[in-house]
């Protein structure tokens, strides 16, 4: 069987593979190759070894300080979403009626796409700000929050449902053992029902890191005019696309030099949670 | 005594749930209200109710069609949403079986690359893609299909691969021995034991494809086969002078609509899909 299927490759691994190779593979290897270099476009590039990566920390700053803010944003957004999160989804587990209408509300928001998402939170913040003779890019922290509030708006119905099961797994004996040994409720849930969801507390963490780290879409729509609240993903597309000029070469280097540098982040994050994971799994 | 203290903290958890349901339907209902208001009277007072004076009726509704070339937009997106979708879904299935059966080294790295694609963030990829699309005539909603076939394909064969180990072999050996060759195998046995995550599958890509905005605009530009994306951002932050708040919000409306009432009727299966695809990814 195994040799046989082996004879018919082009039927089953070329399509998938052929599409893959254009859009991903051959893609990276040339954007990691560009970012050693100046380039006008793909096909015409100058070899300037490390200078666009030392250009990001000397002459353009905007990579600096999109970071930092990147980070103080996820910082924010994976605690507050986490425990709005889990406290909705305890208040979902306690048995009671009409928790089906109360999920299917809260997740909702999650399957609006990131530029309507960002364009509905723009018109509210706006038309609220509005009030007091202002708008969103008066203030570089309205735009802070503002994402904040729009990205726990759209996160924490997903990471609920996700403590929602995890907090269904917990076998009945062990709430009834704590509370014929007299627990109260605050101690079954933080001996009990805590340590027994915390593979749920790492998957949803990190869901929500990644999420907030690689905000794109929402931060263009909600934040696109002010240009200090661009997250790291924003700042690399304008890096690419808002310069014009004979500089533009220069600056499509440092905009592939910074997208290498963001996805060696992400990759980073990846190996840190895929470790997390690994570990708890022994543990257990 | 018990049974009201029982019913005191009832009240309490249903309040709670109201207050945050409420919070999260505000937003959808702020734009639902002021989409049949008078363009003035939503800049104006954006979160007061319409009355006799400020409700225009459907008259929003019919600019926001007709001016954003709105229809279009969303045969475009939804064009590329099914075929991006079915392609993903029977050439990554194929794809991932071949990988798990006929197990050598080139199999091996080729999973190991797929896996690697899932954590690459697209700007990594964006200029480059963008380039090698126009040089091979992919920047249409036919070519963009194939683009997403490679960028849906990471996840995808991940996700069926790891179903398809728990499958046994006996199965297909039987089917052989029949004298099915690979591909009616495949149809015939395969792929019908692979529904729950081909749904999965399915669900999670269309819901990424159908929102995606950066590939599409970089690709596909915002002329005449923008997406239905492409086409709310240029609506809301292109163009000059007054801005027709009224089509805006009933754009807004229009595109948000159709998610909902999926979402109401396949629920289920997209909260299903949902989380197996995060603890999976």
């Amino acid at each position: 069987m195994h040799k046989m299927l082996k004879k018919y490759f082009p039927v089953f691994a070329l399509p998938a593979l052929s599409a893959f190779l254009v859009s991903f593979v051959i893609p990276f290897i040339t954007g990691v190759y560009l970012s050693f270099t100046e380039f006008r476009v793909v096909n015409n590039s100058e070899w300037v070894g490390l200078k666009n990566y030392i250009k990001i920390f000397t002459t353009d700053k905007t990579f600096i300080d999109s970071l930092w803010l990147t980070v103080k944003f996820t910082f924010v957004s994976v605690i507050t979403i986490n425990i709005i999160a889990f406290t909705l989804a305890m208040l979902l587990t306690k048995g009671l009626r009409g928790t089906n209408f109360f999920r299917t509300v809260l997740f909702m928001p999650n399957l609006i796409g990131g530029i309507v998402l960002g364009h509905i939170w723009s018109l509210i913040i706006n038309g609220i700000l509005g009030f007091f003779g202002v708008d969103i890019t008066y203030n570089p922290d309205y735009g802070f929050w503002g994402l904040v509030i729009l990205m726990n708006w759209q996160l924490i119905g997903y990471m609920m449902i996700i403590y929602i099961a995890g907090i269904q797994n917990i076998p009945a004996y062990l709430n009834e053992a704590a509370a014929i040994d007299g627990a109260s409720p605050m101690q079954t849930l933080f001996h009990v029902t805590i340590p027994m969801v915390m593979p749920s507390v790492t998957i949803c963490s990190f869901l929500t890191l990644t999420n907030a780290f690689k905000l794109f879409d929402q931060n263009l729509a909600l934040n696109g005019k002010a240009p200090e609240t661009s997250l790291l993903a924003l700042d690399i597309y304008k890096t690419f696309y808002d310069h014009t000029g004979l500089k533009l070469a220069q600056w499509h280097g440092i905009g592939q030099a910074k997208a290498v540098l963001f996805f060696l982040i992400v990759a980073l994050i990846a190996f840190i949670q895929l470790r997390a994971t690994r570990q708890k799994e022994v543990e257990q | 005594m018990m049974k009201t203290g029982f019913k005191f903290r009832n009240i309490i958890i249903y309040s709670a749930l109201i207050i945050a349901s409420a919070v999260f339907l505000a937003p959808i209902v702020i734009i639902l209200i002021n989409s049949v208001k008078g363009n003035f009277y939503i800049s104006d007072a954006p979160f007061s109710l319409p009355d006799k004076d400020t409700f225009v009726g459907l008259q929003n509704f019919i600019k926001g069609f007709t001016q954003s070339d709105f229809m279009r937009s969303f045969a475009v997106s939804a064009f590329i949403t099914v075929f991006s979708v079915t392609g993903i879904v029977i050439s990554t299935s194929m794809t991932a079986w071949y990988i798990v059966r006929v197990r050598n080294r080139f199999t091996k790295i080729i999973y190991y690359l797929f896996v690697f694609s899932m954590i690459v963030p697209f700007q990594m990829v964006m200029y480059t893609v963008t380039y090698y699309a126009f040089e091979l005539h992919l920047n249409n909603p036919i070519g963009i299909v194939f683009i997403y076939l490679g960028f849906g394909s990471g996840l995808s064969v991940f996700m069926f691969s790891g179903f398809i180990k728990s499958i046994p072999t006996e199965i297909e050996e039987a089917a052989v021995v029949d004298g099915c060759s690979p591909i009616k195998t495949f149809f015939l046995v395969i792929f019908p034991i692979l529904k729950p995550t081909a749904i999965t599958v399915a669900i999670l890509n269309a819901m990424w494809i159908w929102n995606d905005y950066l590939l599409p605009y970089l690709v596909l530009g915002s002329g005449s086969d923008k997406t239905l994306p492409v086409a709310v951002q240029m609506a809301l932050t292109g163009g000059y002078g007054n801005k027709d708040m009224g089509a805006l919000m009933a754009m807004l409306v229009l595109a948000i609509l159709p998610i909902i009432i999926f979402y109401l009727f396949c629920q289920k299966y997209i909260i299903k899909g949902v989380v197996a695809g995060a603890v999976k990814g």
